[in-house]
């Protein structure tokens, strides 16, 4: 109960954390099956619908709902800390984004059980994903199901900018803040522009689908190739959403574990301003073979490239971090240190993908697979690893086992590099993507079997990361406020894991790395810009999950308003859409409530204020 | 000076030994490492100038990362804190600088590249005008010039450039001929797509929707035969001889009744399906399955492969619109009387 009412950002985080890794858990799977089906020429381990169905499931659950809400976990747990707040600008926003992206996510993986998942792809390109080509609701449920969620990322995002704006602690300047935070608030910007776009293309594509109206198609006077511009001026700025935060936290860890500080802060800043704009500007690389003409495909070449500029100096930076240092090689560091090559890897393919004659060839291949998978395997997830096992001692109290962590390090990079290095190749020797099986003797069959076998490999690792999970867990809490010695910004001055309202006092910040600044002056905590006083805390609610849930119910009669369910009182309910309309009523009436009814949360008074964490 | 030529020396084995190894991958039909035409060869060009200046990246990062991890662990007993370096102007303007540098290297022949391949033929009297329609889950092609329309295998002549017109019938598609020329994706009318290639050898090469197309996507292949002009213009006779019917004229009616009122042969039939003139001589049924021939090793007799289809088409392109012939009230034995026929309706032009 308490976790359903919880509007504290650290509890939240670990909600995040558990609904993501439950996703990504999911996504994992549909990948292995996948990897299975293809190990072997014309294999028959699942049909040509099923398979489908599972890499449209597995590209849509990994990035809208594996990945994301990781990212946001770790957000969540760590942006407050490092900017000295107690908590985000708006808590029960905070929750409501939360509960709103897991009932997203559940109504999209119902389509499993509910008669088919989406199977148009995870880019769902019409007129295949039209309701003509595509007659279950599986796309129904992607529509839906991704609408909902969305709303729960662009909520998210909403808060984090305001939080950073509004709540960093005396002394903070935006020139001061910690890369993470920098990369935090960037994304959340991405998220404000780039989110509607796909809101507005999910709500059309339902219109057409549910409603009957044309849109995308021809015949009515649509036109198809209007998804994808809406699809990728979103889609590419979503790209951004994921690495920018994993840039952040390899921003966090790798001066950590050199003992100095960030190389070149202010031009990493910088840089990451400029990949946010010119990720918006590229959109139609994703397109080339679409045919947008010679000029947009001219200069949708030449401003991809550009990105690989911002991108070099942040890669050049970290290395001139190491470069002096005293570099320790814990679990979270090998992964940061793991994510550097791995990710020049994607990069320099970027480029090569970004010339537009070349794409003609490279595009809808396995070289884009191995690409992509690159930059968000071998980029965000090492990060999300790095930083996973960076902040858990920060969040639980306890530190991760360094020994399986490096295990798991292992297992999962040398499984990375073997699923993903090959499919270069196949891509190039002529192999598409999304196909379920293909012929003999095509030079695809010895390649396609060690990028199955690297697959399993990466499987082994993350249930190394699991069981490490679960052992560390069953020990005591008893980690330092600075478990690594040389932790830098101010979330390491306070206990692990934090009290309720985090810092008992403001701390006041002096300078960039605003921790390490006062160890090296020979102090052991920050100095307070505030006496000792009484703490606002917010009321714990249930209203979020309760809107959440309206909304759920709201999107699953909405989708089978048009259904025949031979039954009239079910046809009843569904057909004049009052199922619709008590989903909606409930969530209005929720926020009714929330309106009408005033509440100015607690205190906590000083006497009251122990030092640590009452949590897991 | 000196020294980067020395290190540059020693690089250059290295992108030689990976070209090699690079045009040592995939089939000549079909492996984009070995183009077979001019506008392949273009684009592999961009692909080999990308992938040096990458490899030579990539080098220079994996150098100085494997320099500072082994130079700078820290060891035991260090305990003195590290200079905190704020950064350094010049060095950051230098990796800013390089980079934009190998971008421009990059950009300038893209960009022609582009421009030149971008050329519109489909005025060009000189040029085979081909129009491309893709189905769910089937390739048909029509030369308006000649009024001859075929499907699954695009024949041409060597040496001549060909112009598309690119459209589809229904979702979205995408042509990739991987050894002659990048893909390029079919759009519903209003959006039609035009580009070109040629073919300088005889063969034949391997051609793949690369667009998700539903169920069959896998199995939406087709094959591009590069023939004589001779040949060619023998075909194209060949092609308009009025149409060859099953001798057994309770057959030949069974076939025109039920297959005829999707299918062509010859002057006969209508154009809703694959047009089966010819269909005995092709390299495969149905585009995927492969009949026995030079480059097809584990191909079936086309008799075997066209039993195969016309027993059960569902088997073999999951989610595709041909009925059942059995679902037609054909029995076993005038099915496999239609396979015979059909096996063996060849064309006589090579
Ligand atoms: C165990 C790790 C993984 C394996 C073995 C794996 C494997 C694959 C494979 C085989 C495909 C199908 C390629 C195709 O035919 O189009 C695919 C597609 C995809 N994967 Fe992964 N993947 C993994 C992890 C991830 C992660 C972590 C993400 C993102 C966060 C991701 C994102 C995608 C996307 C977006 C697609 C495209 C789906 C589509 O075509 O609609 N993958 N993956
Ligand atoms: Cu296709």
């Amino acid at each position: 109960m308490d976790w359903i009412t919880t509007v504290d950002h650290k509890k939240i985080a670990v909600l995040y954390l558990i609904a993501g890794g439950f996703f990504f858990g999911i996504g994992g799977i549909e990948a292995i099956l996948i990897r299975i089906q293809l190990m072997k020429p014309m294999n028959d381990f699942v049909s040509a619908q099923v398979f489908n169905e599972l890499i449209t499931m597995h590209g849509t659950t990994m990035i809208f709902l594996g990945v994301m809400p990781i990212i946001f976990a770790v957000m969540n747990a760590v942006v407050p800390l490092q900017i000295g707040a107690r908590d985000v600008a708006f808590p029960f926003v905070n929750a409501l984004g939360f509960w709103t992206f897991l009932f997203g996510g559940l109504l999209l993986n119902l389509s499993w059980v509910m008669g088919g998942a989406p199977d148009a792809g995870w880019t769902s390109y019409t007129p295949l994903s039209g309701s003509e080509y595509s007659g279950t609701h599986g796309v129904d449920f992607y529509t839906i199901g991704l609408q909902i969620a969305g709303l729960g990322t662009l909520i998210g995002g909403i808060n984090f900018l305001a939080t950073i704006i509004t709540m960093r602690a005396p002394g903070m300047s935006y020139m001061r803040m910690p890369m993470f935070t920098w990369t935090t608030f960037i994304t959340s910007a991405i998220i404000l522009f780039a989110f509607p776009a796909i809101t507005v293309g999910l709500v059309l594509l339902t219109f057409d689908r549910i409603l009957g109206a044309n849109f995308f198609d021809v015949a009515g006077g649509g036109n198809p190739v209007l998804w994808q511009h809406i699809f990728w001026i979103f889609g590419h700025p979503e790209v951004y959403i994921l690495i920018l935060p994993a840039f952040g936290i390899i921003s966090e860890v790798i001066p950590t574990f050199a003992r100095k500080r960030l190389f070149g802060y202010s031009s990493m800043v910088f840089a990451t301003i400029l990949i946010a704009f010119l990720g918006f500007m590229v959109w139609a690389h994703h397109m080339f073979t679409t045919g947008l003409g010679t000029v947009a495909n001219a200069l949708f070449s030449i401003s991809t490239m550009l990105i690989a500029v911002p991108t070099g100096i942040k890669i050049f930076n970290w290395l001139f971090t190491m470069w002096g240092g005293q570099i320790r090689f814990t679990a979270a560091n090998l992964f940061a240190v793991g994510f550097v090559p791995t990710f020049v890897m994607g990069g320099v393919t970027g480029v090569m993908l970004a010339s537009a004659p070349a794409d003609f060839q490279f595009h809808d291949t396995y070289f884009v697979v191995a690409h992509f998978h690159y930059v968000i395997v071998g980029g965000l997830v090492l990060g999300l690893f790095s930083g996973l096992h960076y902040w858990w001692p920060k969040m639980f109290g306890r530190v991760l086992s360094e020994t399986l962590g490096k295990w798991t390090f292992w297992t999962f990079m040398i499984g990375f590099q073997l699923t993903f290095f090959v499919q270069h190749f196949l891509g190039l020797m002529g192999m598409q993507r999304r196909i379920v099986t293909y012929l003999p003797n095509q030079d695809f069959d010895l390649l396609n079997l060690v990028s199955s076998v690297g697959a399993f490999l990466m499987g082994v690792g993350v249930i190394m990361f699991l069981v490490n999970i679960v052992i560390t867990t069953r020990k005591p809490a008893d980690a330092p406020n600075d478990p690594w010695e040389d932790g830098r910004t101010l979330e390491w001055s306070i206990p692990s894991p934090p009290p309720e309202y985090n810092f008992k006092q403001t701390p006041l910040v002096r300078g960039i790395d605003a921790y390490w600044k006062e160890k090296m002056a020979g102090h052991t905590e920050m100095t307070p810009a505030e006496p000792v006083g009484s703490i606002h805390m917010p009321s714990a609610t249930p209203l979020p999950f309760v809107m959440s849930v309206g909304i759920f119910i709201a999107g699953l009669g909405l989708m089978f308003s048009k259904d025949d369910f031979g039954n009239a009182f079910m046809n009843g309910l569904f057909n004049n859409y009052i199922v619709v309309i008590i989903g909606l009523l409930i969530t209005f009436g929720a926020m009714a409530l929330r309106s009408l009814y005033d509440d100015h949360g607690w205190h906590i008074e000083p006497e009251d204020q122990d030092e640590k964490g009452v949590r897991t | 000076m000196m020294k980067q030529w020395q290190v540059a020396k020693r690089i250059l084995p290295l992108l030689a030994v990976f070209s090699l190894l690079l045009s040592a991958c995939g089939r000549e039909d079909l492996s984009v490492m070995k183009p077979q035409g001019p506008v392949a060869q273009g684009q592999y060009d961009l692909m080999k100038l990308s992938i040096t200046i990458m490899i030579v990246v990539l080098i220079i990062v994996f150098a100085i990362a494997a320099y500072v991890l082994i130079r700078f662990r820290r060891r035991a007993g260090q305990n003195e804190v590290p200079e905190q370096v704020e950064g350094n102007f010049k060095l950051e303007v230098i990796w800013t600088a390089i980079p934009l540098l190998l971008v421009i290297v990059l950009a300038v022949p893209t960009v022609k590249t582009i421009f030149a391949q971008g050329e519109d033929l489909s005025n060009d009297k000189n040029a085979i005008q081909v129009k491309v329609t893709s189905h769910q889950y089937w390739w048909e092609f029509t030369y308006p010039q000649y009024d001859v329309t075929t499907a699954q295998d695009l024949i041409i002549p060597t040496g001549k450039k060909i112009a598309f017109e690119l459209k589809t019938a229904d979702v979205l598609h995408s042509f990739w001929v991987p050894s002659l020329a990048g893909k390029m994706d079919t759009n519903p009318d209003g959006t039609l797509n035009k580009f070109s290639f040629s073919a300088p050898n005889e063969g034949v090469y391997r051609g793949k929707c690369a667009e998700l197309c539903g169920r069959s996507h896998a199995f939406m292949e087709f094959k591009v035969k590069a023939v004589s002009q001779e040949s060619f213009d023998k075909w194209v006779n060949e092609m308009k001889a009025p149409a060859v019917l099953p001798e057994d004229t309770q057959l030949a009616e069974k076939f025109k009744t039920n297959c005829l009122s999707c299918h062509a042969v010859g002057d006969q039939g209508g154009p809703v399906a694959p047009n089966l003139t010819g269909i005995g001589g092709k390299q495969s049924v149905a585009g995927i399955l492969l009949n026995q021939g030079e480059g097809q090793e584990d191909g079936n007799s086309v008799l075997d492969n066209m039993k195969e289809w016309l027993h059960d088409p569902q088997s073999v392109k999951p989610g595709n619109t041909m009925p059942n012939p059995k679902d037609l009230g054909l029995t076993d034995e005038e099915i496999d009387g239609i396979a015979e026929y059909l096996a063996n309706y060849k064309l006589d032009y090579e």
